[in-house]
């Protein structure tokens, strides 16, 4: 089953708590009153006026509708596409009338045909913008699977898959144990390189993931690779893309142990920060080793999938300091249920 | 099959193993051990690094070495490059597990390659083709390693003595000899000038018809004091006491690069 329903493309609902889509939602609404203005400018001079007289009546309708979105997000995005897309317009049209009506009362608009404007308007408007959610995510679904092909590309590299089966080959014979452990590892190393990966995924399978991935690892550089966890408890359950950390832990190794004759540690650090977590990951740094390419190849692809996961409220930065080249993830903190 | 040295003899096939991955350095031991009946051979030693490699390979009289290209430090290339300043230099097989490139070279010059996971057939025809004497020259080998080297390397009575290019603070060409003066002392290289002068151009710049100084090594410039008539201006490096005269001819180029 799962197999077909991978290539099956549902709409949903935008999540009316990204910071990304409320400030899309923001802007095209002010975008809208702007050139609502002009066109009952009589002068350019007048454009401002306008301007605000427009905002004035829009925006407390605009802010009422986005709180209650906000509030409603978890309901409306079990409700199914269709029906979330009525309750979603329903909202609107509701607020949009309660606040033009209560204007009116209030005696802050002429008459009552502002009403009727605000509805259809807002209505309009809100329609527009769910069509333009909805078309942005079915374009950015083939760029999902682009990426998960392209994250394969940068990250299968070649030279590990040799090295490693030749050093469980190595260890065949005298240690067969270990061996089958290692053959294990890596299948379910690539088992997880090859899987559909848009789901997001509890953190602490991720990092399983990457534990089985140093092993390997160890088993053919030994004492030269040092790790140092720092995992909190309740950081563990947070909500991740697929293959977030592994890509990562596997350049720390290829850039900052294996250029180094002697022993080096990497240290990797994930926590929560307030609402947010935080992954942090340290190697050693070897500036005469930086024209090695594929670094700059998976960073970009992270940052690609962090930003279609969490739009603009995840963030990547990575840079040298002290010797060591540091990277640090923040996103939001959403917890498995 | 004259002027080999197994010609008939049983005299096992003495080979030496570099590689940085433990579990590589076993591979390969167990392979040769397997492919023993076919092609007689003793391991004569290991190392996990160039540098250390080279300092053993030089005392141990090795026939052929195993080496992987993509090593700390040093490269393998780099390694095999410096062993042929041996009296006797050894057969070189390099071992890779990828490298598009450089098998491309290896092809393209004949060099005996192997691909990780490394086959038992593979190693015995490799082993055997360099007990018949073929190998790459020395010539090939540089040809192949399109890198420049990290050290200079020098044969001192029968040990190879590493240089890091570091070290090095200028290069000057001598009757039949390069002088290399480092921080710790004087060496003399068999190679020319011009050799040095195309490989290294990033690290070194010319200054006179026979003389490579350190670009990073240079602090400023003197007017020389010269004996005759049109006196020119000379080098001051860092870590050397003496002055280098700079010719006319490569004044110009010399100048800016102190500039900027």
């Amino acid at each position: 089953m799962l197999s077909i329903r991978q290539n099956e493309r549902t709409d949903a609902l935008p999540d009316f708590r990204n910071l990304g889509v409320l400030a899309r939602i923001l802007l095209v609404v002010n975008a809208a009153a702007l050139a609502v203005a002009m066109v009952r400018a009589q002068r350019p001079a007048e454009v401002t006026v306008q301007f605000f007289e427009v905002v004035f009546w829009v925006e407390p309708a605009l802010f009422a509708i986005l709180a209650a979105l906000y509030a409603a997000n978890a309901a409306l995005a079990r409700l199914g596409y269709a029906a979330g897309l009525v309750c979603t317009l329903a909202i609107v049209a509701a607020l949009a009338g309660a606040t033009s009506a209560a204007q009116t009362w209030l005696g802050r608009l002429p008459d009552w045909s502002g009403l009727f404007y605000g509805v259809v308007l807002a209505v309009a408007q809100a329609a527009l913008l769910l069509e333009y959610f909805r078309v942005r995510a079915r374009a950015f679904s083939p760029a999902l699977a682009e990426a998960r092909l392209q994250a394969l590309q940068a990250r299968i590299r070649p030279h590990f898959l040799f090295n490693s089966l030749n050093a469980v080959l190595a260890i065949i014979r005298g240690d067969p144990k270990r061996a089958e452990g290692a053959l294990e590892d890596l299948a379910d190393l690539f088992r997880n390189l090859l899987a559909d990966n848009r789901q997001l995924i509890p953190l602490r399978r991720e990092i399983a993931l990457c534990r089985q991935y140093l092993n390997l690892e160890h088993l053919r550089l030994g004492e030269r690779l040092q790790v140092r966890w720092t995992v909190d408890a309740d950081a563990e359950t947070a909500l991740v893309p697929p293959m977030l950390l592994q890509p990562l832990v596997e350049n720390a190794v290829y850039h900052g142990i294996e250029p180094g004759v002697g022993p080096g540690a990497i240290e990797i650090d994930v926590g929560s920060d307030g609402d947010r977590l935080r992954v942090a990951l340290s190697n050693p740094y070897f500036p005469e080793h930086q024209h090695r390419q594929g670094n700059r190849m998976a960073l970009a692809n992270i940052r690609e999938r962090l930003q279609l996961h969490f739009d603009l409220e995840a963030t990547l930065d990575a840079g040298v300091e002290a010797g060591r080249y540091r990277i640090v993830m923040l996103m939001p903190l959403r917890s498995a249920p | 099959m004259n002027g080999t040295k197994h010609d008939g003899a049983m005299a096992p096939l003495r080979v030496f193993i570099v590689d940085d991955e433990p579990p590589a350095r076993a591979r390969l031991r167990e392979l040769l051990d397997d492919c023993r009946a076919e092609v007689p051979n003793v391991v004569a030693g290991e190392a996990g690094n160039g540098m250390e490699g080279l300092k053993l390979v030089a005392s141990c009289a090795v026939d052929v070495v195993l080496v992987d290209i993509h090593m700390p430090g040093m490269s393998g290339m780099e390694f095999a490059r410096h062993t042929q300043l041996l009296e006797t230099p050894p057969a070189v097989i390099f071992v890779t597990s990828y490298d598009q490139y450089a098998v491309e070279a290896f092809e393209l010059n004949a060099v005996d390659y192997l691909l990780k996971p490394v086959r038992a057939g593979r190693i015995a025809a490799a082993l055997s083709k360099a007990a018949a004497g073929q190998r790459a020259a020395r010539e090939v080998l540089d040809r192949v390693d399109t890198q420049p080297r990290r050290y200079l390397s020098v044969n001192e009575r029968g040990r190879i003595t590493l240089v890091p290019l570091a070290e090095v603070i200028y290069l000057k060409a001598e009757l039949k000899y390069v002088t290399v003066h480092a921080c710790a002392g004087e060496y003399l290289v068999e190679e020319s000038l011009a050799q040095l002068e195309e490989e290294f151009g990033n690290f070194f710049v010319r200054v006179h018809r026979s003389c490579l100084v350190a670009r990073d090594r240079i602090r400023g410039f003197e007017r020389a004091a010269g004996d005759d008539a049109e006196a020119g201006w000379a080098v001051v490096l860092d870590g050397c006491q003496e002055r280098l005269p700079v010719s006319r001819r490569q004044w110009t180029q010399v100048k800016a690069l102190a500039k900027s």
